[in-house]
This record gives structure tokens, sequence and C-alpha cells, in this order.
């Protein structure tokens, strides 16, 4: 038994989300957080939502995001900004920071870099550095205004929405002198577009209506172009209404050097040189990071005023006398309250450790997809084919690399691990083959069965979570969830990505190195719940290569991208096994590297014991889910035979199909493998009686 | 007055919020989970520290440097909020920041380590404080701190302090009663124990905290465990001022009737 001192503070945070040696995540932290528990609180408790209108009042967020740097945090040093390198990571803890009170703020503080995305993704350096500088806050003694942008894709209907083919933006060619720049005539319509209030530019998505432009392409139009800027309607959304939304009628003359990474002319055709696909490919890759982890946080950000609203229940007046059981443990005395904060408190962990994996491999990824683009430039391994055939003719060593990368550092010859480490392509490979799979992941799971868990914590405070006084603003916090489902693509979207991703043979290969690693983490970390997890993912790996081989009843394929009855589902059962496989790392880290970090080594095992049970109460949620998905899809699609005349009622006999087995036997280990997952949630329920909470919520309530 | 050398003491506190229950444990008294507990920068020196860079920014040439006595694994945490406020040199000693620390050791801890500071001209020297600390509020450390330093013109719970051209400065003291005293010292070396001051708490630049950090870092990876062992102070027993606290979230209700119901519940 172990108790729970405190709540997790900052630094068992920085250990299991890896930023200890990063002393600007950690400012960015602490910056982020002063302005979400002092102005954002402030603004949520006054009752700023409750317009749809962008007010003076909502405008103090962008000037508290200016002064205190998280305005500049997407900018290099040279641009104005403070952070080197890559920044998914931290534009992910500021998310997470800011959303712990409202992630409309957090909506608020992204989207100029959305806006600015893909002029960073794909623009030409002059446009890079142009829009990123004019986005910084003015600097003492610096007079100019700064600039903030929009990002503009989703069109009125029946146009652009989760299908981005059919776009109803238009470009044509306004003027073109001989020897000139052309100019362009952009004309496009958008539907809910963030920032819109106040954006100075709008990255917006277009497609040719005339022969002498070609495809579709980005560009960049100006609040002081030549034609309409109409800022257009408020948006008349319930959810996060401390960012603005509106639906922007544009028709603007502006030079074809906007369009987002230049152009050429080819025959008297202006051929742009990214289409509008390859940008926002580029750019969602990294955005939807930060936006799954919005509903985490919330989830984690219920345990504090739960916990007391739960403790306080009974106290105060004559219904019970001070010292007795209902007045010290209020509800706690309920075993259910506590396992169901339990379950929010798992799911909040295993979403935040999925979605920090995710911003940290964006960021170690950055750099490696540069070098391939450079090491194929260099071989003149040009277009995606060549390419391609390249990155196919280095499987094995991929493959070779991924198992040496999860293999026991003891055991595996690491000089060849390095070697293949240091080659770009392989490195690239891996990685991309990952990301493809977690950053859709995120999105998926955090925010559709995080909204779901929001619900439960809304749940736990009775009829006080349904008001706007709730204590840590629940309610607000559950409806905003459905906003994280939908925007930057909705569900659909990234099952249909992973539909594609899941399937590589680089990301089967990672995932059978995850099974092994989890199989061990199983007997040398006990009660961490990796036997259930590494069960799960085999089952699921199982049933993945089956339903592609397998037909139902007419002889059709099963898993087949216009089947999303088959394909996702399995998204969604990755999606559960993603959480918690990243949160048993955090927790192996944690285990590794607390004891020698001088506050927390005290209390380490009571801490490490309650963050086993809890990764084990989620792998084991994970687990029953996996098992329940892949049985519908194994045997939903044949005909029960149980119904011949023959047959008994409930005689599976024909149903036993013979090539079954197998995932009968992997489906029995999970159940097996539920072993202790239900004491662990009794243990860190119980451990939620003891624990030490603050003395009230450090921002307003309601 | 031109350069200031401003020395600002100041530790950190477990944030008030918190549940804080006094322990007696194998190293003596502590609160409970102490080192779990988030920590703040103590509100006085927090005063004292934005006022001492609002001075130096006032007065180019000058440095401010921040002496502190705390776990430095905590303190580290701390600077993270702290470091993006103001620019400062940091100076560290690794002990306890505790209420249950001796006053008189921790005073000759700081000392020591600001006779150790180097470059600081004592002559220019300004030492700033709190005047008490939410830690416990002996308001004895700075006084003793400036007596070992040889610095015996001293003020407490001071809210302002302006600077002359001739180099004197007028300090605004609280005296009992709500009312202010306000005197004038020729010039440096001088002790201010901060009551509020008047000025905001800065907004975090994280421009200023990675310079900060940058040079403060070593302090803090190279800070030598304090000497305390002169202490012969025993605390035979410890407890929280009794209190119950009895919060009630209410809106919109008039100034009057909020004076009414205090009045009423003191009378009761
Ligand atoms: C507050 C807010 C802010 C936003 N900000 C921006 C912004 O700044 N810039 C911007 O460009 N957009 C923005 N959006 C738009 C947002 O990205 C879109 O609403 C979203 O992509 C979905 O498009 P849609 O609403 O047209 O849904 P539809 O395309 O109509 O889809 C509706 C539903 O139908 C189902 N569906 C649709 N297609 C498929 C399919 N192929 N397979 C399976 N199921 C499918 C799914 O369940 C889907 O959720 C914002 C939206 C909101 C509400």
């Amino acid at each position: 038994m172990y108790t729970l001192r405190t709540l997790p503070g900052d630094d068992v945070r920085q250990i299991m989300w890896r930023f200890s040696d990063r002393f600007d995540l950690q400012m960015s932290v602490q910056s982020a957080r002063a302005i979400a528990r002092g102005v954002v609180a402030r603004l949520v408790a006054d009752g700023a939502r409750n317009t749809h209108e962008w007010t003076d009042q909502k405008n103090e967020l962008l000037i508290a995001f200016d002064q205190s740097g998280l305005t500049a945090l997407f900018m290099d040093p040279h641009q104005g900004g403070f952070i080197e390198g890559p920044k998914n990571l931290a534009l992910a803890l500021v998310a997470f920071e800011l959303s712990w009170v409202d992630a409309g703020a957090a909506t608020c503080s992204l989207a100029s870099n959305l806006a600015l995305a893909p002029i960073h993704e794909k623009g030409t350096p002059e446009q890079r550095d142009f829009y990123m500088a004019k986005c910084v806050p003015p600097q003492p003694g610096e007079d100019r205004e700064i600039w903030r942008g929009a990002f503009a894709l989703t069109e009125p209907l029946p146009y652009v929405g989760v299908d981005t083919g059919v776009l109803c933006g238009k470009a044509t060619v306004a003027e073109w002198q001989d020897g000139q720049e052309p100019v362009l005539q952009i004309d496009k319509r958008g539907r809910f577009i963030t920032n819109m209030d106040f954006a100075n530019f709008v990255t917006a998505a277009v497609e040719s209506a005339d022969e002498r432009i070609k495809g579709s392409f980005m560009v960049i139009l100006e609040d002081t172009d030549e034609g309409l800027f109409d800022r257009g309607a408020p948006t008349l959304k319930m959810v996060h209404q401390l960012s603005s939304t509106r639906d922007p009628v544009l028709n603007l003359k502006v030079p074809a050097s906007r369009i987002i990474g230049g152009y050429e002319v080819v025959d008297g055709v202006i051929v742009p040189k990214y289409n509008h696909s390859e940008i926002i490919g580029a750019v969602f890759h990294r955005t939807r990071i930060p936006v799954g982890l919005m509903s985490s946080a919330k989830l984690l950000s219920a345990v504090e005023p739960v916990i007391r609203y739960h403790r306080n229940r009974f106290r105060g007046g004559d219904s019970c006398k001070e010292g007795s059981p209902r007045f010290d443990k209020g509800i706690q005395i309920n075993e259910d309250a506590l396992q169901r904060l339990i379950d929010v408190w798992a799911s909040g962990e295993a979403g935040c450790s999925l979605a920090f994996a995710a911003s940290r491999l964006a960021d170690a990824f950055d750099p490696v997809e540069k070098a391939k683009e450079a090491h194929f430039e260099a071989q003149g391994v040009t277009g995606p084919r060549k390419q391609m055939a390249a990155l196919r003719a280095i499987g094995d060593q991929v493959k070779e690399c991924i198992d040496l990368e999860y293999a026991p550092a003891a055991e595996r010859d690491q000089a060849r691990l390095d070697a293949l480490k240091a080659d770009t392509l392989v490195q690239y490979a891996s990685m991309e083959a990952l990301a493809g799979v977690l950053n859709p992941g995120v999105k998926l799971w955090n925010t559709g069965v995080g909204a779901t868990m929001m619900r439960e914590a809304v749940a736990l405070v009775g009829g006080y979570g349904i008001t706007e006084d709730c204590p840590g603003f629940l309610m607000q916090k559950w409806a905003d969830t459905q906003l994280e489902a939908t925007y930057e693509g909705p569900e659909a979207v990234q099952r249909r990505h992973l539909t594609l991703t899941m399937t590589s043979e680089v990301f089967q290969a990672t995932m059978s190195a995850w099974v092994r690693q989890m199989q061990r983490a199983g007997r040398d970390v006990p009660g961490l719940g990796g036997f259930v997890l590494a069960s799960a993912m085999e089952l699921w790996q199982w049933t993945l290569n089956h339903l592609q081989n397998a037909t139902d009843d007419e002889g059709r394929k099963l898993f087949h991208n216009k089947r999303q009855g088959v394909t996702f589902p399995m998204a969604d059962a990755l999606g559960w096994l993603l959480g918690p496989y990243f949160l048993a790392c955090d927790v192996m880290e944690l285990i590794e590297k607390g004891p020698m970090s001088p506050t927390l080594a005290d209390g380490i095992d009571d801490l490490t014991g309650f963050y086993k049970d809890i990764c084990h109460v989620q792998a084991a949620r994970a687990a029953g889910e996996v098992a329940r998905i892949c049985t519908e899809l194994v045997y939903g699609y044949n005909e029960c035979k149980c119904s011949a005349p023959s047959a008994l009622p409930g005689d599976h006999g024909d149903c036993c199909r013979d090539e079954l087995p197998e995932f009968r036997a992997l489906k029995a280990r999970i159940d097996m493998c539920m072993a202790g997952s239900r004491k662990a949630r009794d243990r860190a329920g119980n451990a939620l009686i003891e624990v030490m909470i603050p003395e009230a919520l450090d921002y307003p309530m309601g | 007055m031109s350069e200031l050398h401003i020395v600002v003491c100041g530790s950190i506190v477990p944030d008030p919020l918190q549940t804080l229950a006094p322990m007696e444990g194998p190293t003596g008294w502590a609160l409970k989970n102490e080192m779990m507990l988030p920590a703040v920068l103590d509100p006085w020196a927090g005063h004292a520290l934005y006022e001492a860079a609002a001075l130096a920014k006032k007065h180019p040439g000058s440095r401010v440097w921040l002496v502190s006595l705390a776990p430095k694994a905590k303190l580290q945490q701390v600077m993270m909020a702290v470091s993006q406020k103001a620019p400062f040199e940091l100076v560290v000693a690794d002990g306890p920041a505790s209420g249950f620390t001796d006053s008189f050791e921790t005073a000759r801890v700081l000392a020591g380590a600001i006779k150790g500071i180097a470059g600081l001209d004592t002559g220019k020297l300004l030492l700033f404080g709190g005047w008490q600390s939410a830690s416990r509020g002996s308001g004895a450390v700075m006084q003793m701190v400036g007596e070992m330093l040889g610095v015996t013109e001293q003020f407490q719970g001071v809210d302002k302090l302006t600077l002359r051209d001739d180099g004197s400065m007028e300090v605004k003291e609280r005296v009992e009663g709500g009312a202010y005293q306000i005197s004038v010292v020729s010039g440096a070396p001088a002790v201010f124990g901060w009551a509020t001051g008047e000025l905001p708490e800065p907004p975090n630049n994280p421009q200023i905290g990675m310079q900060n950090m940058q040079k403060n870092m070593p302090a803090l990876m190279q800070a030598k465990p304090a000497d305390l062992s002169g202490s012969g102070l025993k605390l035979s027993a410890v407890a929280v001022p009794q209190q119950r606290r009895e919060t009630r979230v209410v809106k919109d209700v008039p100034v009057d009737d909020m004076a009414r119901e205090i009045v009423e519940w003191l009378k009761a």
C-alpha cells in the first residue's frame, strides 16, 4: 500500500514529459500558467464567454499573450522569438497550461501560429521572415502594430469541410503586364475562421479558375489589399468563446508573390510550387497535437476540484459532526466516486503522455525531415515516386533499427544501432511512420474519448457540474471538447488518416517492438499493466492482419478504405493502445529518474506506486476496448450458424471458424492478463482519500 | 546618485493555498510534504525584488543580486517564474527555507554569502529584503543581516523609496494605525525591509528569463550546503494559529452587507 502525498507537481511532470533540462520550456510553462490562472480565469469567471462577439474584455487575452512572450513563442530567435529549433513541445506545453483553465484561450493563442504555419512550413524564406517578424510583439522603443493572422481553409456549404478537395475559393489573373509580376484576383469565402475579428492577414486555400494558373495553392491576403476584406458574421458557437470566429468574405487583388512557397511560369502558365493539399498536409501534421492535448489537460484539471467538492460536501451546517467519516471524507466514503475519478485521471494521463510523446517526436523529426530533403536533392532523387522507392529499398535496415532501438540497452548491438541512427533515410522512414500514426492518434483518441471522460468528470459534481458555478469550469470544459474533436479535422478525418498509415510495415515493426517492450515491462515492472497491454497490442496486430486478408460471407474484402465500418474501428482501437503505451514509458522514466530528484526522492515509491496503478487501470481499459472491437470485426461479418435447424441455441460449434483458434487464444490471454487491474483501481481510488490538496483552487470560480 | 548595488535577500515559501501542517521529523520540525508542495518566492521578498529592479533600471550601471538560502532544487523551480520578471544575479546557499530555521543562523549565512559577492561595493549597498516572511514572519532576519554587515541605517515596513539627486533617499515606512513615517537617509549603505511597495508584479518575460538563467544556473548548480549548525534553538512545540476557514462563494453582495456580516460574525 502507498499514500499519494500530494497532487503531482512540476517536478513530476518535467521528468515524465522529458523537459527537466529545458529551462526555456519551463519558463514558457510558468508564463502560460500565470496567464491561464490570472487573466483567462477572470474572463471566464466574469462571464466573458457569454457573447459571440470579440469584446475589449476578450482582447485583454491578446495583450497578455504579447506581454508574456507567448505570442513570440512560435518564432525563431532571429525573428524575435526566444526558443531555438523546433517548437512543437513548447507549443504543446503552453496549450496544456492554457486549456487547464480554458481551451478557447489556448485556441486563441495558437490561431495566429496556425495562420503562419503554411508560411513556416512551405513559404519562401522571404515570406517566412516577413510575416514571422510582423507577428512578433513590438520591442521597447519600436513603434509598429503587431500583426495577427487567420487560416482559411473551410468554406461555406457545400464546399470545403472534411472533404478539402472541392474548393469554392478561386484565383484568376487580374493583370499581367509583360515582364512584370502577375496580379491575381482572389475570391475566397470562409466558414468558421478563427482570429477573423482582428486578423491582419489570412492564409487562404484557393483553386485556379483561369487557364493561366495551374491547380490549387495557398495564398496570403492582407487587410489593406485592394478590394473587399469583409470579416463577415460572427459564428454563433457555443464553445471556445474566448477565441474569435467569423465567416469572412474576401475578394482581393494581390501580387503573385503571395503564393505560399512561390511559383514558376511555365509556358505562360503560373505553376505554384505547392498545391493546397501539400501545404495543409504539412501544417496539420503538427498543429493537431496541441489540440488533442487540450482535452487531456482538462481531464487532469478536473481532479483537484472534484476531490475538493467530494471532501467538503457535507461540511458546515449541522448535517454531520466534525470528526465523523461523513464530515471528513464527504462523498469520498463511496468507492464509485473515487474510482470514477481515477478513470478520468488515468485517461487524462494517458492522453497527455501520448500527446507529449507526439510533440517530442515532431521536434526530433523536423531536422531529420529537412536532412532527408537535402539528401534526396543532393542525390537527384526528385519526385515522390523515386523517393518512395528509395525508402522502400532500405526497409530491412529500418526494421533492424527499430528492433534495436526498443531492445534492452544491455543486450543490443549499440554500435550497429548508432550506425543505423546516423543514416538520415533510416531515421526518416522510422520517424515518419510513427508520426503518421501518433499525430492523428492524438487528435482522435484524446478528443473523442476525452469528451466522454469529461462528461464523467462533470457527473461527479452533481447538479453544480452543469452550472456556470462549477469549480474548475467543468461544464464549459466538457462542451469545449466537442470543438477540439471537430476543428482541424473531425474524428472521421483522423480515422481516414490512420487507415492509411497504421498498416505500414514500418509502423507494424514498431508495434511488434512495443509488444516485446511491454512484455519485458510486465516482467520487470510488476503492477504497471505491461502484460495486458502487450496482449492487447498482439490481438490488434493479429486482427489487422486477418482483416486485410479475410472476406465476408459475400466474399468482399473486409479491410478496404471504402469499408469504414471495418477500418475506422481499427483506428479507434489503435487510439486506445497508444495512450497507455506512452504512459507506461513515462512511468518507467519516473521510476528511473524520480529517485535522483531531491524534491521527489523522499516519497518516490508512493508516487510511482500510484502511477503504476493509474497506468494499469488505463491499460486494462484499453485492452477491454480493443478486445471488444476486434471481436466484433473478426466475427461480425459472417452470419451466425447456430440458427441452423440442427444447431442448439448458443451452440457455437458452427461459428468456431477453423482459422480463428489463434485469435481466441490471444483473446483469452488478454482476459487472463486483466489479473490485478481492478485491485489497482481500488488502491488508486483509496489514495484519493488521503491525498493532500490545496485549500482552494488557484483560479477564480464562476 | 548614480550606480546602485542592491542586494535583495529572499527565499521561497510553500504556495499559500496549500495545506500547511507542521510535523516533527527526524531532522526537526518541517511542514508536511514540504518538498513536494509547490513553492513561490516569499511575497515580501518579491516586492523588494521588483522595487530593486525598478530602481536599477532608473540608474544605469546598477546591479541587483538576489541572495537566497533555500533548498536549491526547489529554488530552481521557482526561478523559472521569478527569473522572467527582472534581471538579477543569483547567489545561493543551499539549505532549509522553512519557518523553523533559527533566524540568527539564517542571517549569519546570508551575511556570509553577501560578503562573498565579487564586485559588491558596500559603499553603494542597498540591502533589501522583506520586513516579514510568509514562512514565519519573525521580522528579525534583515535587521541582523544589516548588523552583521555593519549597516546600521535600517528601515522596516518600507512602501516607497525615492532617490534624490544628491544621493540622499526619502523612505516611507509603515508605522502603527495605518500611518506612515517619512524619513531621509543621507545615502548608502542602508537596510530596507519592504512591505508591499507600490509596484505590481511585472509580467513574465522569457527573454529576460533566458538571460538570467544562463547567468544563474551555475550559481544554483554549484551552491554549497549552508552551515546552520551554530543554532541552539530548540522548538518544543509548534502549532499553526487556530483558524477556521469558512469559505462561501457569493456574487454581487453590496459592500455594506459584507461589512455588516463580518461585524456580526466577529461579535458572535
Ligand atoms: C469554432 C470553429 C473554429 C474553426 N476554425 C477554423 C479555422 O480557423 N480555419 C478553417 O479553415 N476552419 C476552421 N474551422 C472549420 C473546421 O475545421 C470544420 O468545421 C471541420 O473541418 C469539419 O468540416 P464541416 O464542419 O464542414 O463538417 P462536414 O464536412 O460537413 O462533416 C460533418 C461530419 O460528417 C462526417 N463525415 C464527413 N465526411 C466524412 C468522410 N469522408 N468519412 C466519414 N465521415 C465523414 C463526420 O462525422 C463529420 O464530422 C473551425 C470550426 C469551428 C466550429
